[in-house]
């Protein structure tokens, strides 16, 4: 999987930023797409290309469980989001509906990705490859479940 | 070494002896909610599943699901109105019985209904799609929100996978002063702990001022766990509990309670003596300062709603302050449910609020979640018993929301500028 990188270094990036409360009422998913990081960033949707990574800081999608945020996101383009850490409902969500992937990773990846670095991700070696500055970054190994769920496409996929 | 309560439910809900923290195991579940936004998110994933060629004829259980109108309600567009209709159809295809339509007969928001109606019983698992589904651990029972992929799934196999959460202990020594309430104490917390302190963990609350509080009050407290980033809140059932839920019909449920050597990852103690009226700053539940701190900062509006703050307790404390008073600033009270407000009519705190000057709105998320009915504009400053200041949250990107207790609120209604009740003249 390989993307180009759009960097906001925030903690607690929540889901009302990332698709705005008055937008709950639409589950047209590529209507959604239109509305994805909103309450932060106005030109998201115009910059955003399709297989683009989003990294951010601690605790990305907290507050609702509204899974208008991975589906905004993920219609959008987004591939997979890398962050110090998740909220858990964004987490799950982003899992068991196989909108995204939810990557967590440490503080030194965080601090040397740029704006525009183009990333590749390989999830079986749970490495990430920074092409643009030639380095390579560990990432957290997914839980045994959710690394299942992952390579089954989603909860709906998976048999236990 | 014993379990906590929170271990022995799951464990029980997954057949298993023994669970610890970190354990991944799939749960069978007692009962599932959605509503008017969660509803047609579910909706929307059995379309994409039948497109994907699965059949869905009929749901594991309609009587262990329930369903609420509570944030786009009354209507606040076309969209709004058509989400009931889909969610009314929806109802009727599965023989969904408890339906709480909007207007007929009981109605309020989800967490509320949850208690108002004893949906949920101790020791039971409860999922909703909703992340303030954790309120409903005060009676008792693991409760947990979720997302719409997953609550389809629950719908269909009654059952769903959680990692075993590990267990902070927030144990209150004594009652809790007269001027201070369940959502002064939970502030205090997430202050202390911060907007991810407790995330993928559960938070128990316990101690004498816990045996001292009232139902209505917990529920507050287990509200807020989400603000912290809980997975669940829980407390232990007692007899206040029992008798809470025997007022409303219930009776026969197995209760579950921690072993007297359960685990507990951290124990955190309060003196409530010590505790004192707080307010959350924008733009963070964790941004708390003493109310009387504030105490120079201009309002525009107060906003009494929510399942966090508009319980009949909290309209009571509201009441105790606007009493004889008059409101300097817009305010608005919603009660949490129909129930709610009847009682709160023939308690005559209706009169009272209007005697004050407020407007009293019917049951609804409303601004709560930025939706409609007194959504704030670009700088306006508003005094909340909600559990969210996000950017936005409540309306404009630019508004401010300050969180505070049904009583600081209502003190600050009268003055128009954040006040801590006791210096209320
Ligand atoms: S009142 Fe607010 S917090 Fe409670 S369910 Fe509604 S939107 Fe969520």
């Amino acid at each position: 999987m390989k993307g180009s990188v759009i960097k906001y270094e925030r903690n607690d990036i929540d889901t009302d930023v990332i698709l705005p409360g008055p937008y709950l009422k639409i589950h047209d998913y590529k209507e959604l797409a239109k509305h994805a990081m909103e309450g932060l960033d106005k030109d998201f949707h115009s910059k955003v290309k399709e297989g683009d990574f989003i990294v951010a800081g601690h605790n990305f999608g907290c507050g609702s469980s509204r899974e208008h945020a991975p589906i905004a996101l993920s219609y959008s383009g987004i591939k997979a989001v890398l962050a110090l850490s998740f909220a858990r409902i964004f987490y799950r969500n982003a899992v068991d509906g196989a909108f995204l992937l939810p990557i967590e990773i440490d503080e030194d990846a965080y601090k040397d990705i740029s704006q525009g670095d183009v990333l590749e991700i390989e999830t079986v070696k749970n490495e990430i490859k920074n092409l643009t500055k030639n380095k390579t970054y560990p990432m957290k190994p997914f839980p045994e479940l959710i690394g299942k769920i992952v390579a089954a496409g989603g909860l709906f996929n998976y048999k236990p | 070494m014993g379990m906590n309560i929170t271990e022995k439910i799951l464990a029980r809900a997954s057949g298993k002896t023994s669970l610890a923290p970190d354990d991944v195991v799939f749960v069978n579940v007692d009962k599932v909610m959605v509503h008017d936004v969660s509803g047609p998110g579910v909706i929307a994933v059995f379309e994409k599943l039948k497109k994907q060629g699965m059949k869905i004829e009929k749901l594991w259980d309609p009587s262990k699901v329930w369903v609420a109108e509570d944030h786009f309600v009354p209507s606040a567009d076309k969209i709004s109105a058509q989400n009931i209709v889909l969610l009314t159809n929806f109802t009727k295809q599965f023989g969904i019985q408890k339906h709480f339509k909007y207007g007929m007969g009981q109605y309020g928001i989800c967490h509320t209904l949850s208690h108002e109606e004893a949906m949920v019983l101790p020791g039971e698992v409860y999922v909703g799609g909703d992340s303030h589904t954790n309120t409903t651990g005060a009676l008792g029972a693991f409760a947990a929100g979720l997302g719409h992929t997953d609550v389809a799934y629950v719908l269909l196999k009654g059952k769903i996978w959680f990692k075993v959460p590990s267990a902070l202990y927030f144990k209150l020594n004594g009652k809790l002063p007269s001027h201070v309430m369940a959502k002064d104490f939970i502030l205090k917390i997430i202050g202390d702990i911060g907007n991810d302190g407790a995330a993928y963990k559960t938070m128990q609350f316990g101690g004498s001022g816990i045996s001292e509080m009232s139902v209505e009050e917990r529920l507050t407290l287990t509200n807020m766990t989400t603000e912290a980033g809980a997975k669940s809140g829980i407390i232990e059932p007692d007899q206040k509990l029992r008798d809470y839920l025997a007022a409303r019909g219930a009776t026969k449920y197995n209760e579950v309670h921690g072993d007297q050597d359960a685990r507990y990852e951290k124990i955190y103690e309060y003196e409530a003596s010590e505790l004192e009226p707080t307010v959350a700053k924008p733009f963070s539940p964790e941004n708390i300062s003493a109310a009387r701190d504030l105490s120079s900062i201009e309002l525009d509006k107060a906003y009494i709603g929510s399942c966090t703050g508009a319980k009949l307790e909290d309209l009571r404390a509201v009441a105790s302050i606007l009493k004889g008073r008059q409101v300097k600033i817009r305010t608005e009270i919603l009660p949490a449910a129909i129930s709610i407000f009847k009682k709160a009519m023939d308690e005559g705190l209706l009169k009272i609020f209007m005697d004050a000057g407020v407007v009293v709105g019917p049951p609804t998320c409303g601004a709560c979640c930025g939706a409609h009915m007194g959504v704030l504009a670009k700088d306006e400053v508003c005094i909340s018993t909600t559990n969210r200041n996000f950017p936005g949250r409540m309306g404009h990107i630019e508004s401010k929301t300050y969180l505070a207790s049904p009583l600081v609120a209502a003190a600050s209604a009268v003055t128009g500028k954040i006040t801590d009740p006791r210096d209320l003249k």
